[in-house]
C-alpha cells in the first residue's frame, strides 16, 4: 500500500467522521435554537443542556418499526434514502481543509479529491441529490409524496441555475476551478464576499432552496403536504433523509465559506505545517458552524414562500441578478480592477 | 485496479442502457439512463478527461434527466406502460436507421484509420484550458451557431407554451358558442 493511498484513506475517514457527527449536533442545535427563538426551554432534561437528547433520538430511530407501504414500489422505495444521502456525503471531498502538508518526502494536499474542476464536480454531485427526493415521492405511491417530489424537481433545477452562475462569477477573477486555488487567491487578495457581494447574496438565497430549507421547504410543506416526499417513511429511513439534509447543508456551507470567506485560511495569519493543518481545520469548522447557525436562525424566523412566489423569485429576481453579477465581474476582470 | 474499475463501469453502462430500452416502467428506464450517464462519466475519468465527465453529470444526469422525470410525473404515468400495437413499417424503419447509423460510424472509422484524428486524446487537449482554447478560438463560429440554435429553440418553446391572451381566449370561446 503506497503512502499516498494511505493518506487518501485517512483524509476520507476524517471527512466522513466529521460529516456524520454534524448530524446529531445539528439536531440538538436545531431543537434548542428553535426553542430559544420561540422563547421556550426546548429539550433540556437529558444530560447537560439536553445534549444527550440527540443520542436518545438516534436510538429511537434505530428501534422504531420500519414500515413499507403495501402499494409502494419496493426497490425504489428502499433505495431512495440512500440516493439522497450519497451525493451529500461525496460533495465535501473537493473542499480543502488546510494548507499543503509535508510528511517525510510526501507533499500531502489537505483535500480528499484535489480535482482540476473541483467547483464543477461539487455542483455536479450535489445536483444528483434530487433523485433521492424524487424517487421517494414516486415510490411511496402517495399523492402528497408525489406532489412533494414534483415540487422538488422543479425547485432544484430553477435554483441550481442561479447558484451555478454566482459560483462562476467567483471563478472568473481566480482563473481556476480548483478550490485550493480559490483559497490561495483570497489569501493573496481579500475575502471574495466583499468584491462579489451581489453573487454572495444570490448564492446564499439559492443555497436555502437547494437544501430544501425554510423559507423554501416546499417539497415537505407540512401545512399542505403532510410531510411531502417523506410522508410514508419511518424509523431509520426517515432519519436518513434528515441526515442527508443536514449533511448537504454542511457541505454547501463548506463550499460557501471556501468561495466567499477564505475557506480554512485566516487573513494575516500564516498557516503551515502541522499546526497550520490543525488550526486550518478548526477555522473551517468554525466558519461552517456559523453558517449552520444562520440556517437555523433563518428557518425559525421566516414564513414559507408560496410556490408561485418561489418560482418568481428564482427566475425573475435571482437569475437576472446572477447574470448581471457575472457580466459585471467579467467586465471588471478584463479592466483589471479585480 | 484501473482495469477492474473499467470493467465494472463498462458493464454497468451497458446493462443500464439495456434497462433504459427494455424496462416497461418509464421511471425505472429513466433511472437506468441516469446510471448509464454516470457510468460513462466514470469511463471519461479513466480516459483522463475529468472535465468532460463532470459536465456530463452536471448537465445531463443533474438537469436534463430531472426534467424527464418531472414531465413523467406530471403525465401521471402508470406502472406498466404497454407499448402501442406497432406498425409493421416501424420495424423496417428501425432496421434502416440502425443500418444507416452503423454504416456512418463504420465509414468514419475507415476514413480516419491511421490519420491524425484517430490519435488518442492527450491530457492537454481534454483539459479545461485545452477545451476552452478549441471552443472559443478555433471553433468559435460553430460554437456561436449552436448557441443561436439553442436560443431559437427556447424562443420557439416559449411561444408554443405561452398562455393565450385574454382577448384571444374570449374570441375562441365566442366562436365555440353556437
Amino acid at each position: 500500500m503506497s503512502a499516498d493511498f494511505l493518506a487518501t484513506l485517512v483524509k476520507m475517514a476524517l471527512a466522513l467522521g466529521l460529516l456524520l457527527n454534524v448530524v446529531p449536533v445539528m439536531v440538538w442545535v436545531e431543537r434548542r435554537g428553535s426553542a430559544f427563538i420561540q422563547d421556550r426551554p426546548g429539550p433540556n432534561r437529558l444530560g447537560p443542556l439536553g445534549l444527550f437528547q440527540a443520542l436518545a433520538d438516534a436510538a429511537k430511530f434505530v428501534f422504531k418499526e420500519d414500515v413499507t407501504p403495501t402499494a409502494a414500489d419496493v426497490p425504489l422505495y428502499l433505495a431512495a434514502p440512500v440516493l439522497a444521502l450519497l451525493p451529500a456525503l461525496t460533495t465535501f471531498s473537493v473542499v480543502p481543509f488546510g494548507p499543503d502538508l509535508q510528511v517525510g518526502s510526501h507533499l500531502i494536499h489537505l483535500v480528499v479529491a484535489d480535482a482540476d474542476a473541483g467547483v464543477l464536480l461539487f455542483l455536479a454531485l450535489a445536483s444528483l441529490g434530487v433523485y433521492g427526493v424524487v424517487m421517494a415521492g414516486y415510490a411511496s405511491n402517495n399523492k402528497f409524496s408525489l406532489l412533494g417530489s414534483i415540487r422538488a424537481s422543479a425547485q432544484l433545477i430553477s435554483y441550481e441555475l442561479a447558484l451555478t452562475l454566482s459560483v462562476v462569477a467567483v471563478v472568473i477573477p481566480v482563473g481556476s476551478f480548483r478550490l485550493a486555488d480559490i483559497v490561495a487567491y483570497q489569501r493573496a487578495h481579500i475575502w471574495n464576499f466583499l468584491p462579489q457581494f451581489l453573487g454572495f447574496m444570490v448564492f446564499l438565497v439559492a443555497s436555502f432552496a437547494e437544501t430544501n430549507r425554510l423559507p423554501f421547504d416546499l417539497p415537505e410543506a407540512e401545512s399542505e403536504l403532510i410531510a411531502g416526499f417523506h410522508t410514508e417513511y419511518s424509523a431509520m429511513r426517515f432519519a436518513t433523509f434528515f441526515m442527508a439534509e443536514y449533511i448537504a447543508m454542511t457541505s454547501l456551507s463548506a463550499l460557501g465559506v471556501t468561495l466567499y470567506f477564505g475557506g480554512w485560511s485566516l487573513p494575516g495569519v500564516d498557516l503551515s505545517g502541522w499546526t497550520g493543518a490543525i488550526v486550518g481545520l478548526a477555522v473551517l469548522v468554525a466558519k461552517v458552524a456559523v453558517c449552520l447557525g444562520i440556517y437555523v436562525w433563518v428557518r425559525w424566523s421566516f414564513p414559507r414562500f408560496r410556490y408561485d412566489q418561489l418560482m418568481r423569485l428564482g427566475w425573475k429576481v435571482l437569475l437576472p441578478i446572477a447574470i448581471f453579477n457575472l457580466i459585471l465581474v467579467a467586465a471588471l476582470t478584463i479592466a483589471g480592477k479585480l | 485496479m484501473e482495469t477492474a474499475v473499467f470493467l465494472l463501469f463498462a458493464f454497468l453502462a451497458v446493462a443500464s442502457a439495456g434497462v433504459v430500452v427494455a424496462h416497461k416502467n418509464p421511471v425505472y428506464a429513466t433511472m437506468g439512463l441516469v446510471l448509464t450517464l454516470f457510468s460513462t462519466a466514470v469511463l471519461f475519468v479513466l480516459l483522463g478527461a475529468p472535465f468532460i465527465a463532470t459536465l456530463q453529470i452536471l448537465v445531463y444526469a443533474g438537469a436534463i434527466v430531472v426534467l424527464f422525470l418531472f414531465v413523467l410525473m406530471l403525465l401521471n404515468i402508470t406502472r406498466e406502460e404497454t407499448p402501442q400495437p406497432g406498425q409493421p413499417v416501424q420495424r423496417w424503419a428501425a432496421i434502416l436507421a440502425a443500418a444507416v447509423f452503423s454504416g456512418m460510424a463504420g465509414m468514419l472509422l475507415w476514413r480516419s484509420y491511421g490519420q491524425a484524428s484517430q490519435q488518442p486524446l492527450t491530457e492537454q487537449l481534454v483539459s479545461l484550458k485545452g477545451l476552452a482554447g478549441d471552443l472559443f478560438a478555433e471553433y468559435l463560429l460553430p460554437f456561436e451557431i449552436v448557441g443561436l440554435l439553442l436560443l431559437v429553440a427556447v424562443i420557439a418553446a416559449t411561444v408554443l407554451a405561452r398562455r393565450p391572451d385574454t382577448d384571444e381566449l374570449n374570441a375562441t370561446s365566442q366562436e365555440r358558442k353556437p
